[in-house]
């Protein structure tokens, strides 16, 4: 009896500390995977394999252009519940006429940055581990490496650089269009013009407050496409560990988001 | 200098040892295969000739260079003078197939476009498939996506070829076609090739010498005609498809009955490089 409970604790035990070592070793995959592309960035040209920038303005459309309508959707839908929420709130204490102030800075600080990443990872982060993680059951991974041509060069770098370059972008263009929208609803409920919600606009936002999400989107950029690559790159399996992989990469993604966003309040805000 | 110089090859998957004491050497100009059922570890070998694995020890030499000691840009440069034929044909689903075999072009070399599709075409009149270079890969039968894999293999001129199971999953036929690519490939370029292979008929057909590889170990390395005679057992079972009776360990049996996992049975080895 004894016996069987020490067993299972070990047991126990064994699973926990396997467990512990391969979500090390895969965190240590990602950095490197991630310091390796870096290296390539920048030294690529003297090791005979530039980044070149076709592949990557491909990556920019496909990743930032093509994800404009629902950002647009997502961020206007996103205006319009915190300005419904934030009247309803706000007339407790009859203090409605000071919404603006908590639609501006939840939307370009939190609200943007946040929906902006969660549909990235949705959208492109999955299909960058779908793509590598079929491109490595097909061994075109191994075809690449024999014919001497880097994959992280090659299949790491661009969606990185895109990434990048449109994550930021994005997550200012789901700010115009969420204040605009929570703008028309402010406006049109509490009976004022427009021009006056843009007057206390800019009064309440600051550059620091743009920043603030922008350099989140950022980091953001960095964790989608190395959850993506990380999880497409363990890929076993066959076309099943493809999709287990690809859901994999969603959720952690995400996870990650989510939960850097939160320290990353704590450490600037604080 | 042989073309591919393997000593001493030991490898090991976690705990499980894979190749013992591999030794061989592919000459200059000769088509070598390395053939073996299902598990004997003819693939695992291939892929340390590529250096895609590293070996627990021993060495491989590949045009007379250690390709686990050279640095990266050496490695590079020596990758673009062997080529490879993958078993499923490993051509990029997202490109043409024009733009599969200019890819090594485009990224080697500084050649312009012109040049590029002038040798890409060519490359693809060698392996018959003149006209197909706008399809993608995913319109391709079988037999034409292994051409195209050979077509992207030489497109460098490599002075070796590797070809993974080039006859398998193709009808009679085609298999036979894409034997005969491979000795015009060799007698039209003068390029060493290894061939791994299961395929019989076609390991006789092609091969100068053959390696017959048996649970990780060189069973027999020799010419084709003197493979075909050897008095050795598991050569004649292997040649005649017979099948062998495994040895039967009674405890193991009962073990496995049971349910009992092996001790040192490993879970697969995590990636540490993409």
């Amino acid at each position: 009896m004894l016996d069987d409970v020490i067993l299972r604790f070990a047991t126990m035990l064994d699973r926990l500390g396997r467990a512990t070592i391969r979500a090390v070793a895969e965190f240590g995959f990602a950095a490197s995977l991630f310091g390796q592309a870096l290296w390539w960035i920048v030294m690529g040209r003297a090791r005979r394999q530039p980044v070149r920038l076709a592949p990557i303005v491909i990556q920019c459309v496909e990743i930032g252009i093509a994800a404009l309508p629902i950002i647009t959707v997502l961020a206007a839908t996103i205006g319009l519940m915190l300005a419904i929420q934030g009247i309803y709130t706000l007339r407790t204490f009859g203090a409605e006429s000071r919404v603006t102030l908590g639609i501006a800075l939840s939307t370009v600080r939190e609200f943007s940055p946040l929906i902006t990443g969660i549909l990235v990872a949705g959208r492109s982060g999955s299909a960058l581990a779908a793509r590598l993680g079929t491109m490595r059951i097909n061994q075109e991974i191994d075809a690449l490496t024999v014919m001497g041509i880097s994959p992280v060069r090659f299949l790491v770098v661009p969606p990185l650089v895109a990434m990048a370059v449109m994550m930021p972008l994005l997550t200012l263009w789901a700010d115009l269009v969420g204040l605009f929208a929570a703008g028309l609803y402010v406006s049109a409920q509490l009976q004022t013009s427009l021009a006056a919600y843009g007057d206390e606009l800019l009064n309440i936002l600051k550059l620091n407050d743009f920043m603030h999400g922008l350099a989140k989107s950022s980091i953001f950029a960095a964790l989608i496409t190395t959850v993506g690559v990380v999880n497409g790159a363990s890929v076993s399996g066959g076309a099943e560990g493809v999709g287990r992989m690809t859901t994999r990469s969603v959720v952690h993604a995400i996870s990650a988001i989510v939960i850097t966003d939160m320290v990353f309040a704590f450490m600037v805000t604080r | 200098m042989n073309p591919v110089q393997v000593k001493n090859l030991d490898t090991h998957y976690g705990h499980r040892h894979i190749l013992k004491d591999v030794s061989l050497e592919v000459r200059q100009g000769e088509i070598f295969v390395i053939m073996g059922g299902s598990g004997s570890g003819k693939t695992t070998l291939l892929n340390h000739l590529l250096g895609l694995l590293r070996p627990s020890s021993g060495s491989v030499h590949i045009l007379g260079q250690d390709i686990n000691t050279i640095g990266a840009l050496a490695k590079q440069e020596l990758r673009t003078k062997m080529g490879v034929a993958f078993q499923s044909g490993a051509l990029f689903s997202s490109m043409s197939v024009g733009d599969n075999i200019a890819l090594p072009l485009r990224e080697h070399t500084k050649l312009d476009d012109t040049t590029i599709g002038i040798v890409t075409r060519l490359k693809l009149e060698v392996v018959s498939l003149a006209g197909f270079a706008d399809l993608m890969p995913s319109e391709l039968s079988g037999g034409m996506i292994k051409r195209a894999a050979f077509a992207r293999a030489i497109v460098m001129d490599p002075k070796l070829l590797f070809c993974d199971e080039p006859s398998a999953g193709l009808d009679p036929v085609v298999a036979a076609s894409i034997d005969d690519l491979i000795l015009r490939l060799r007698d039209a370029m003068g390029m060493s090739i290894v061939v791994v292979t299961h395929d019989l008929d076609s390991a006789f057909k092609i091969a100068d010498r053959i390696c017959v590889l048996d649970k990780g170990e060189v069973l027999a390395l020799d010419t084709a005609d003197a493979i075909r005679a050897s008095p050795n057992e598991r050569i004649q079972n292997l040649l005649n498809r017979r099948t062998e009776e495994a040895e039967i360990d009674p405890d193991a049996y009962l073990r496995r009955l049971l349910g009992e996992k092996d001790e040192d049975e490993d879970e697969e080895p995590m990636r540490d490089h993409l």
